[in-house]
């Protein structure tokens, strides 16, 4: 009887401990990324941006991204007219995990381009706050994070994609495809006066309701200091 | 402008002067089909329905010139000032506004998208909207000679003409399938073919078609005008 009770004890504890490692582990693993990310203080790139949006016809344009600890990031475009989504600060991974005003939820592992990935779900504390739930998807080796799922209250959810090379030890991505929600794009004909052309249009391709912006990322300057000026908005 | 980037501005941030002297070319371009045409109606509706009203056609006929060179004249002489008219336009709204706005990238919108043109990529373009302008804006010449053909007051000729433009411009601006057969000829439509060097790739083969069929219509309208002055009785 004795050891009926102990068993039952055990089991008991066991289910309330379980999931207290799981958080442990999981904290363990953000810990981890954490620190490959906090290597970098600051970092200039050059990049490449392309936007494929359907309501945008924008050539590829050469930008300079900015970040600087805790959270200052910037795209900014050499010259000319520069559309930068918004919540491109999100591609920022810090801003993501550098107030700790989140609990962390394993959600098991997944495979990403046939790799094993663990799945980590982030809830953030602050109810007010725009982002309902972030899910990370993090080489379970590396620490690296190869790829966010944000879904925000009002504007539908992004995707930020990771693909790492050169600077995979300072957890910087060589590529980053950032993928969002868009908006129905209308102008009253009668105000822009289309010139219709007599071609005849393509009706087989349906408008896409996602936006994508990739950024190819080349000569990555690291913790050599970035002006406060020029996060600032033009 | 505002209400055109409303719909970008929820989704982009948008760095870098939006209003620059190409865009405000762009502007006075798109006003090309109804302020122009007025100034030009003015000056083409009255060369001979103002000599009409002022009784001096009577006398002119009695030249020893046919009537088709009086009308071919009158016709060069009001082509030559809708060319200088574009010309000034040009000066004023592409050179000065480029002194005074500079230049950069230029974003234009259509109904269903926003189009980014680099600035080195744009200069060209304007002046093949120009040369093009130059053909659309020819053919309302025509038109309003055609009229001035007719009326013994200049009043007749310029109100026939910007009446028609506007009437085309509205069945152009519709989206009602029913006027949709009548579109493809209808000269306003094709006027706008300016926009068409602000495509990225231009599609030539449309354009070169829509400056074709209003160079038709020119043929037409001040072959038609030389055909009924030929025939007119003058009594004024």
């Amino acid at each position: 009887m004795k050891a009926k009770r102990v068993s039952y004890l055990m089991f008991f504890s066991f289910l309330i401990v379980l999931p207290n490692l799981k958080a442990q582990e999981v904290n363990e693993v953000l810990k981890k990324v954490k620190a490959k990310l906090g290597q970098v203080k600051d970092y200039q790139a050059d990049g490449m941006m392309k936007l494929n949006v359907s309501f945008l016809q924008v050539p590829d344009s050469k930008v300079i991204v900015y970040y600087k600890q805790p959270d200052k990031f910037r795209i900014r475009q050499q010259k000319g007219i520069s559309l930068v989504p918004r919540g491109g600060i999100s591609i920022n991974l810090n801003s993501l995990l550098g107030d700790n005003r989140y609990t962390a939820v394993d959600a098991g592992k997944s495979s990403l381009n046939n790799q094993t990935v663990n799945v980590i779900k982030l809830l953030p504390l602050d109810e007010e706050g725009e982002v309902v739930l972030s899910t990370l998807y993090i080489d379970p080796i590396s620490y690296l994070v190869k790829k966010i799922v944000t879904t925000t209250k009002e504007n539908g959810s992004y995707t930020i994609e990771f693909l790492y090379g050169k600077y995979s030890n300072w957890a910087l991505p060589d590529e980053l495809v950032f993928s969002f929600n868009t908006k129905d794009y209308k102008l009253p004909k009668g105000m822009t006066f289309d010139y219709e052309e007599e071609i005849k249009k393509d009706t087989t391709k349906t408008k896409t309701t996602r936006g994508e912006v990739k950024i190819i990322f080349s000569n990555y300057i690291i913790n050599k200091g970035v002006k406060d000026e020029v996060f600032e908005a033009k | 402008m505002d209400f055109a980037l409303q719909a970008l501005k929820d989704r982009f941030e948008i760095n870098g002067q939006l209003l620059n002297g190409y865009f405000i070319c762009y502007l006075v371009l798109q006003m090309l089909l109804i302020h122009v045409p007025l100034l030009i109606a003015l000056v083409a509706g009255d060369v001979l329905s103002g000599e009409a009203n002022m009784g001096t056609l009577r006398m002119l006929m009695t030249k020893p010139v046919s009537r088709t060179t009086i009308v071919l004249t009158k016709f060069v002489a009001s082509v030559i000032y809708t060319i200088l008219l574009l010309a000034w336009m040009a000066f004023l709204s592409l050179l000065v506004s480029m002194l005074i706005f500079g230049t950069d990238d230029l974003l234009i919108f259509k109904s269903d998208k926003a189009v980014l043109l680099r600035e080195a990529d744009v200069l060209w373009r304007f002046v093949a909207a120009f040369v093009y302008a130059a053909i659309a804006m020819t053919t309302v010449t025509s038109l309003a000679l055609l009229l001035s053909v007719f009326a013994d007051n200049a009043i007749g000729p310029i109100v026939g003409t910007m009446s028609i433009i506007i009437l085309f411009t509205i069945i152009t601006g519709m989206e009602l399938p029913f006027f949709d057969f009548l579109k493809p000829v209808l000269f306003t439509r094709h006027m706008l073919g300016w926009k068409g060097f602000f495509n990225d790739p231009v599609n030539y083969a449309s354009v070169i078609r829509s400056g074709g069929i209003l160079i038709v219509h020119i043929i037409v309208f001040a072959g038609g005008a030389i055909l009924i002055f030929r025939k007119k009785d003058i009594l004024s």
